[in-house]
């Protein structure tokens, strides 16, 4: 690959899932460019989902690859491809309801600098004065350092979808995958996220998003994969998306009603 | 969490926030003190000191498992046994010290809870609950059949004279004049209160380890494990070898309990095993608070302390108690309560566990919380409280 | 062939047992949710109600006979079962068959115990962790025991077979093999067939009442049933009260076997929880077989070449077999995908 292309960090090719007799995706070819933001639309039932289960892990493919910066995925378990790298936020916020917000955001930031297991049962947590200042940072930026010792489950729907932002961020991922990441927001919480998303792509990261609120999409992504049944039925830049007939036809035209 | 980094010399050296180096002065100076504060109490013989001591070390090292990763085992009681078989054995084919017996108590016992937790928690939920179950009633069951030769069944297994204690032999330890040797440590003879003092310092130790693990980012894993598994993984955390990591470091706790149990008393029986015992050790920890550091503790002591006291009352007691009501009421209160002390000791442990689990879930020390904070709050509102009216949630 | 073939039998009484106590635990379980640790203890509470049964009917009164005299002229007086004194022949009968007539007495009392046990205590912990639910129930379980115990002491209660149920049935006679070749005590029979109709009714009733149709659908997806706006709670109540039941019928059947004493409940438990688990959470079918399964298994297990051959496999069989089916099996033999598994 020469300087000039665009360097592929993941790549899905001919990926397809069955469900039993249900073909839940069908020969997916799909290459995300480092340090854009991707997003992946569709309508519901689309696939869009099942698609990012493929490429976390979560589901094994009945067939194809996903290939992420020359390693195979598939067969990898969860935490092996979160270290190399993968990091999810989920359709629910899947956080430490127990343990407090400064905690939440810690222990990703453990899980980063000593790999997947390490017996360091004789240092200190509050010793720990590197990771607690990047975690205070990161709630301070995201304006959650006031809440930072409050147990995460009293924690409002919204502010733990931006705690676990937080927690996927502070691995300072190579691939952040967001799974409609305003859903069930207000109109306000939603712009916030905009916002929020925003900042994070001015830093080079590599996002995949899956969202059905075309507002975000078309405020965020550089490139857009439109998923129907299973197939992608369109790829390219949002302007070409959105002027894209058949794209309107099979999704935005619903939306606009 | 700001308050923690603030830090004295003191807790440099103890490498502890400062609230948990107060904690664990404290917990010292509370241990130590044993025989003076609990002589009001009718509870300063040595040997059940000794058991409190002991127990507490137990419920510490269960709660590393239960209270950290909520992962609930039915089969602690194994170890327990486990330890204790060794040290006896210690002292019969090495010698009468109990540092080694105690050593080898915790590395055995460390290797059986290796074994047992790698098959355990290939499961998890009740399943786990199960197999730690079966488990435990194996090692039990064989203890009491084929393995007569190394358990000496329902007699137990004993320290005899004639026994070999290769190391003693060794270094020209003189056995004492008649009877059966008695367990030493660096030539001291363990007595009743050399036994309660060995035990109070094993168990302050125990205690800072459990503090150390709780503050650390291996505790922290622990905790994510308990509270969001998912998470965990997706976070990139291998929680297997954390959990057998906990599996196997609670069973060391116990291993060490058993070998301590061994050193006062130098028999080691099968019946330690059972199920009882390790249902015993899950109501001294839910009692006390589980997966907080001092409720264990606490717990242990609560059940030992009733259970000596409840199984020492007789009717006699009970007589003399109420002689002051008339002849019919005195009979009516005397033969209930008969029923629930001396022999009848485990209907009120029972009872007792009910009343914990429905009343109180969080155990003694969240409930004494709840109260503190309902005083509290007459007074003022909870700073939370005037937080989240700020949010307007 | 035939040792082998005596050793199947003898795994079949003990096999059913286990088959009994894990169904009304599966039942709990499936529709409920809840784990019972308790439930050793009803099987050990119907077994005593067997002994009070049999005590209520041989309470003696002093009666005279006027057909006898003592050595001085007088009446004799003599003691005799009240039940005899009433029903005169009848009442001797009904004494010696006082082990099955006692499911009389279970019935009853057990359904009502489960009730009160479902309405006063397991109800309340339907939303808590399982950790929890087990601990309650462990501490119910001794409670129970303990009860048991300041009641009856410790000592167990031999329960007499019924006099025309007792010997042996030459059960290889009857399949054309010389006699005395396979024989089976009858009482072990009995017990056995006993077990078969009680599953059976367990399992026409879940299957041909609209009852049962509920809570089959219940343990299929308890969500769904509670959208049908059926009323879950009192049904809940029923199908606790008939788990204990059914453990307490099998207690009491299962007194001439084994002498009940306090403590029984317990061993039960642990072994029947093994059952339960092997044979898949949740999972009726499953519970029963894995329940005569293991009983076979531990019956194979303690004939003297399997014992000398590997020596103490009597005593962990069952424990064996519960790791085993546990980590090749992970659901067990019957078990459905998803039950207990986050």
């Amino acid at each position: 690959m020469n300087a000039q292309t665009p360097n592929i960090i993941l790549h899905a090719t001919d990926v397809t899932k069955n469900f039993g007799g249900l073909k839940a995706l069908s020969d997916i070819d799909l290459q995300i460019e480092e340090g854009k933001t991707h997003a992946i639309i569709g309508p519901n039932g689309a696939g869009k989902s099942t698609l990012l289960n493929v490429i976390i892990g979560r589901i094994p493919p009945s067939s194809g690859a996903v290939v992420f910066d020359g390693t195979i995925l598939t067969g990898k378990a969860p935490h092996e491809i979160n270290q190399m790298g993968i990091s999810r936020v989920f359709q629910t916020p899947e956080i430490f309801a127990d343990l407090t917000v400064l905690q939440n955001v810690m222990a990703p930031a453990f899980a980063r600098r000593d790999g997947p297991f390490k017996v360091n049962m004789f240092t200190s947590v509050a010793r720990e004065t590197e990771i607690r200042e990047a975690a205070e940072g990161l709630l301070n930026d995201f304006g959650m350092w006031e809440r930072r010792e409050d147990t995460a489950g009293t924690l409002s729907r919204g502010d733990k979808r931006r705690l676990e932002l937080c927690m996927c961020l502070i691995q300072r991922p190579r691939l952040l995958l967001l799974d409609e990441p305003t859903a069930g927001m207000s109109r306000h919480d939603t712009n916030t996220t905009i916002e929020l998303l925003k900042r994070i792509k001015l830093s080079g990261m590599t996002k995949v998003i899956i969202e059905h609120d075309m507002h975000v999409v078309f405020s965020l992504a550089d490139k857009i994969s439109v998923l129907a049944q299973g197939r992608i039925i369109a790829a390219g830049l949002p302007q070409e998306i959105k002027e894209n007939p058949r794209v309107r036809e099979a999704y935005l035209g619903e939306t606009v009603q | 969490m700001n308050t923690l980094i603030r830090q004295s010399g003191l807790s440099r050296l103890f490498d502890l926030s400062r609230r948990d180096v107060i904690t664990l002065l404290i917990f010292a100076a509370v241990v130590l003190t044993m025989p003076i504060w609990l002589a009001p109490l009718g509870a300063a013989y040595p040997g059940l000191m000794q058991k409190f001591a002991i127990y507490a070390i137990f419920a510490i090292g269960f709660n590393i498992l239960f209270g950290l990763t909520g992962y609930l085992s039915f089969g602690h009681a194994a170890f327990l046994g486990v330890g204790s078989y060794t040290a006896v054995w210690s002292f019969k084919l090495l010698t009468m010290d109990i540092l080694p017996a105690i050593l080898f108590a915790i590395v055995v016992s460390g290797v059986f809870a290796l074994v047992i937790g790698y098959f355990s928690l290939r499961r998890s939920g009740i399943y786990f609950s199960i197999l730690t179950l079966a488990f435990a009633q194996m090692c039990y069951s064989l203890a009491y059949s084929v393995l007569t030769p190394i358990t000496q069944g329902e007699t137990g297994l004993l320290v005899a004279r004639g026994d070999p204690r290769v190391l003693d032999t060794m270094l020209g330890v003189q056995a004492q004049t008649g009877g059966v040797p008695q367990p030493s440590m660096l030539g001291t003879t363990i007595t009743g209160y050399t036994g309660f003092y060995v035990c109070a310092v094993v168990l302050i130790l125990a205690f800072y380890v459990s503090q150390k693990i709780f503050a650390s980012p291996f505790g922290m894993a622990l905790r994510g494990i308990k509270s969001n598994q998912t998470r965990m993984v997706y976070t990139g955390f291998n929680t297997k070898p954390y959990m057998l990591a906990a599996f196997v470091i609670s069973g060391m706790f116990a291993g060490l309990a058993g070998g301590l149990l061994a050193a006062t008393d130098p028999i080691a029986g099968a019946e330690r095993m059972r199920w009882t015992e390790s249902g015993n050790v899950v109501l001294m920890t839910i009692l006390g608070g589980v997966g907080t550091v001092i409720g264990p503790v606490i717990g242990a002591w609560v059940i030992k302390y009733f259970e000596n006291i409840f199984s020492a009352i007789n009717t006699g007691t009970l007589n003399e108690w109420f002689a002051f009501l008339p002849d019919g009421l005195q009979g009516v209160f005397v033969t209930v309560l008969s029923k629930f002390v001396g022999e009848g000791w485990h209907l009120t442990l029972g009872l007792l566990f009910v009343l914990i689990v429905v009343f109180l879930p969080g155990g003694l020390l969240e409930g004494s919380q709840r109260l503190a904070a309902r005083f509290r709050r007459k007074k003022q509102p909870q700073r939370r409280e005037l937080r989240q009216m700020e949010a307007g949630e | 062939m035939t040792a082998l073939f005596a050793q199947l039998l003898n795994g079949l009484d003990k096999g059913a047992a286990y088959a009994l106590i894990a169904l009304g635990l599966t039942l709990v379980f499936g529709t409920l949710g809840v784990v019972n640790f308790a439930h050793g203890a009803l099987f050990m509470l119907g077994a005593f109600c067997a002994v009070t049964f049999r005590y209520l009917l041989t309470i003696e009164v002093v009666t005279t006979d006027p057909t006898q005299l003592s050595p001085w002229g007088q009446p004799l007086q003599v003691r005799t079962p009240i039940i005899q004194d009433w029903l005169g022949d009848w009442g001797a009968v009904i004494v010696d068959y006082s082990v099955p007539l006692s499911v009389l007495l279970a019935i009853p009392v057990m359904a009502a115990i489960g009730i009160a046990m479902e309405r006063g205590l397991i109800r309340h912990f339907y939303k808590r962790t399982h950790a929890e639910q087990i601990l309650v129930t462990f501490g119910l379980a001794i409670v129970i025991g303990e009860v048991v115990k300041t009641f009856y002491g410790p000592n167990p209660y031999p329960q007499p077979i019924p006099s025309d149920l007792r010997g042996t049935a030459d059960i290889g006679a009857w399949f054309g093999l010389a006699p005395h070749i396979l024989t089976y005590p009858i009482w072990r029979l009995v017990y056995l067939l006993f077990s078969l109709g009680v599953i059976g009714g367990v399992f026409a009733f879940l299957r041909f009442t609209t009852f049962g149709m509920v809570v089959r659908a219940g343990m299929a997806d308890r969500e769904a049933v509670g959208f049908l706006g059926i009323d879950i709670d009192r049904r809940f109540t029923i199908v606790f009260g008939l788990a204990a039941a059914v453990a307490g019928v099998a207690g009491a059947m299962y007194t001439p076997l084994l002498p009940p004493n306090y403590n029984m409940g317990m061993d039960f438990l642990v072994i029947s929880f093994v059952v339960v688990v092997v044979g898949g959470m949740g999972s009726l079918p499953g519970a029963v077989l894995a329940g005569f399964l293991l009983g076979i298994l531990q019956s194979f297990a303690s004939m003297t070449e399997v014992k000398t051959l590997i020596p103490g496999i009597d005593q962990v069989i069952i424990y064996l077999a519960a790791v085993a089916v546990l980590l090749l099996r992970p659901r067990g033999l019957l078990g459905r995908r998803g039950v207990m598994e986050s």
